[in-house]
């Protein structure tokens, strides 16, 4: 029973007994810790605001203060007459919302037919789904871009959404999700009852997958409004989306980093007070994901 | 009694075929298949339902695949036949010139620099990262009081965009005025070029990476923690193991699943980084001698600035064979690493 052999880099604090107490109570040093991972994902947040808060005369006179300034207001109505921040702010509800609706419906239903319904190639196109799911379509843009030049789509918000409104991931995710939230018998019970298996969706399987639905909206969501690339390509300077106004801003203000910065408060402000109300739900969103996947 | 044999009686009555009653396994085959309610039914109801039941499952999931095939998988494959061709932004498509494209890409050393850059920095946001976020879900999983809250704190960076988490720390890194290089002059470091020599730009845009990306990737690991039986860490402790060694000796072999999906995941997205470098100053052309242009990058110069589109096609190509070639380098010693510590 000579336990020290197996850890000799560890000094021997306390018996079994209360290690095995221990593990069902974080030490301060965890506590440490993750102040310290707090700390690093507050702060970059905090100084956009403390730099987009001032003034440039301030921010010469003390640049590292981390004490906010007067100058937000002001900094604010700047950054939203130099750029078309309204009509970025609408596109960007526009779009996300949109996509987010598209690919809960699309997703759903293809769920449903793989979770619940038996038909002829079931197996060989889920697994094509799950292999899409590693394929970067990113690479395929320019091409993409050639369809909707030839739609004459470029600029259009129809460019943006239509490409976002597909994913293997939320077609993988339903799945998994109605294959454990929704019992067999009740939809042969809506079958017995003569329901069409559209109506069956519609009336069963649709409000069983209302949680797993939402999250998979809310990461849509999140991730439609927080996609610069393909946007940046396709739309014009007059019609963008938030990240690509911002970009705009950058462009027209890098020497002013107090109304760069403001912008981006301003940007990010609308998702984060989002992930007040939705943060909790975000974070059992992808510990599930985890498991199942 | 309808709970008895549920799944057979709205297809079967009085069907004389008996194909449909073997495509259910489920219940027993002589269920009551005269007393049915619905026998009398018409027949063509019957045969809305069959075709309902057959066609129906193909209807709802082809919205998924009309559109993946539109606008997934047929750009990827479209490029490659664009990367065979002359082909301009404004004038279309030209001549078919073969592999010209390619060979022009591969004679540029500015291909090899984005290559270079891509994996550097790659290399600089991934490992830190996957380490980072196992250090911080082995804190999660420690018993806190009020978890919620950290779980919460943690994952705060995942929603804000990286176009504004590079403006953030494209000022934080500044060269002249940047805190980072206050901090450092604190303890006495000289200032660090971050706009301008190599290295210090890669580490600037890796950390804007792990800054959004450790505490999601944290989380994944917890749920994966959790899901580790309790009785080997007890059956550990009884051992005389300790925490550090517990952790590489359970927590890590265990979570050899979740830490390759975790790793290919973040292969495929950090191959193709573009916000963050794009946005690193307001040229966007990765660094006044390209030091933080990235494939992507160049990809974009060369069809949207250049107007080159089958040079763009073809270094997209490359990128993807990069990409499924780092993919399954991953896959292959990730399964190593994690494995080593099992036997």
């Amino acid at each position: 029973m000579t336990t020290t052999t197996h850890t000799p880099a560890l000094p021997r604090r306390a018996g079994r007994g209360t290690r095995l107490v221990r593990r069902t109570q974080a030490s301060p040093m965890a506590y440490a810790f993750l102040v310290v991972v707090l700390l690093g994902s507050g702060f970059p947040l905090w100084w956009s605001f403390v730099i987009g808060s001032k003034d440039s005369a301030a921010i010469v006179q003390d640049p590292y203060s981390l004490v906010p300034g007067g100058h937000f207001l002001q900094n604010a109505s700047t950054v939203v007459t130099t750029i078309p921040f309204w009509k970025a702010l609408g596109n960007s509800v526009l779009v996300s919302t949109t996509v987010a609706a598209l690919v809960v419906l699309f997703s759903a239903l293809a769920g449903f037919a793989f979770a619940k319904l038996r038909f002829r190639g079931r197996n060989g196109l889920l697994v094509f789904v799950i292999a899409t799911m590693a394929v970067p379509t990113q690479l395929g843009i320019v091409p993409l871009f050639i369809v909707m030049s030839t739609l004459g789509w470029i600029g259009s918000l129809w460019a943006v959404i239509l490409p976002s409104a597909v994913s293997a991931f939320g077609v993988f995710w339903m799945t998994q999700y109605l294959q454990e939230a929704l019992p067999d018998e009740l939809i042969e019970a809506a079958q017995v009852d003569g329901a069409s298996t559209l109506r069956t969706f519609w009336s069963v399987a649709l409000p069983a997958a209302r949680p797993g639905a939402a999250m998979l909206g809310l990461f849509t969501f999140i991730a439609t409004w927080t996609n610069f690339f393909w946007p940046f390509i396709i739309l014009d300077p007059g019609n963008p989306t938030l990240p690509v106004a911002l970009q705009q801003l950058q462009a027209a203000y890098f020497v002013d980093y107090s109304l760069v910065l403001a912008g981006v408060v301003l940007m990010a402000l609308p998702l984060i007070v989002l992930f007040v109300f939705a943060g909790k739900q975000l974070v059992s969103g992808i510990m599930q994901g985890a498991v199942k996947g | 009694m309808s709970i008895q044999s549920p799944s057979q009686s709205p297809s079967q009555p009085a069907s004389p075929s008996p194909s449909l009653a073997t495509s259910t396994p489920g219940a027993e085959a002589p269920a009551p298949v005269d007393r049915s309610p619905i026998t009398p039914r018409a027949g063509w109801r019957r045969r809305l339902t069959r075709v309902d039941e057959k066609a129906s499952p193909y209807a709802y999931v082809s919205p998924f695949f009309i559109l993946f095939g539109v606008v997934g998988l047929f750009p990827l494959l479209y490029t490659a036949y664009v990367s065979l061709h002359r082909w301009s932004l404004i004038g279309g498509q030209g001549d078919f010139v073969g592999l010209k494209n390619y060979a022009d890409v591969l004679a540029q050393p500015y291909f090899w620099n984005a290559l270079k850059n891509t994996i550097s920095i790659f290399l600089l946001s991934s490992v830190p990262q996957v380490i980072a976020a196992l250090l911080i879900a082995a804190a999660l999983d420690s018993g806190l009081r009020g978890r919620t809250f950290w779980r919460m704190g943690v994952l705060l960076p995942y929603v804000v965009a990286p176009v504004a988490v590079a403006l953030i720390f494209s000022d934080l890194f500044g060269d002249k005025f940047g805190l980072v290089n206050h901090l450092l002059g604190l303890v006495g470091i000289d200032p660090v070029q971050w706009h301008k020599e190599v290295l210090p730009s890669h580490v600037a845009i890796a950390t804007m990476v792990n800054f959004r990306w450790t505490g999601y990737n944290a989380l994944i690991f917890l749920a994966a923690m959790q899901a580790i039986p309790r009785d080997y860490y007890e059956a550990a402790m009884i051992d005389g193991a300790g925490r550090v060694r517990t952790f590489f000796s359970i927590t890590v072999p265990q979570l050899r699943a979740t830490i390759i999906f975790v790793v290919i995941t973040s292969t495929i997205g950090g191959l193709q980084i573009f916000d963050e470098p794009r946005m690193y100053d307001q040229y966007g052309l990765g660094g006044a001698d390209r030091q933080w242009q990235t494939l992507t990058l160049y990809l974009y110069q060369l069809g949207w600035t250049q107007k080159n589109f089958g040079r763009a096609a073809a270094v997209a190509w490359m990128l993807f064979l990069v990409v499924v070639l780092f993919a399954l380098l991953n896959f292959l010693v990730t399964r190593r690493i994690a494995s080593k510590g099992q036997r």
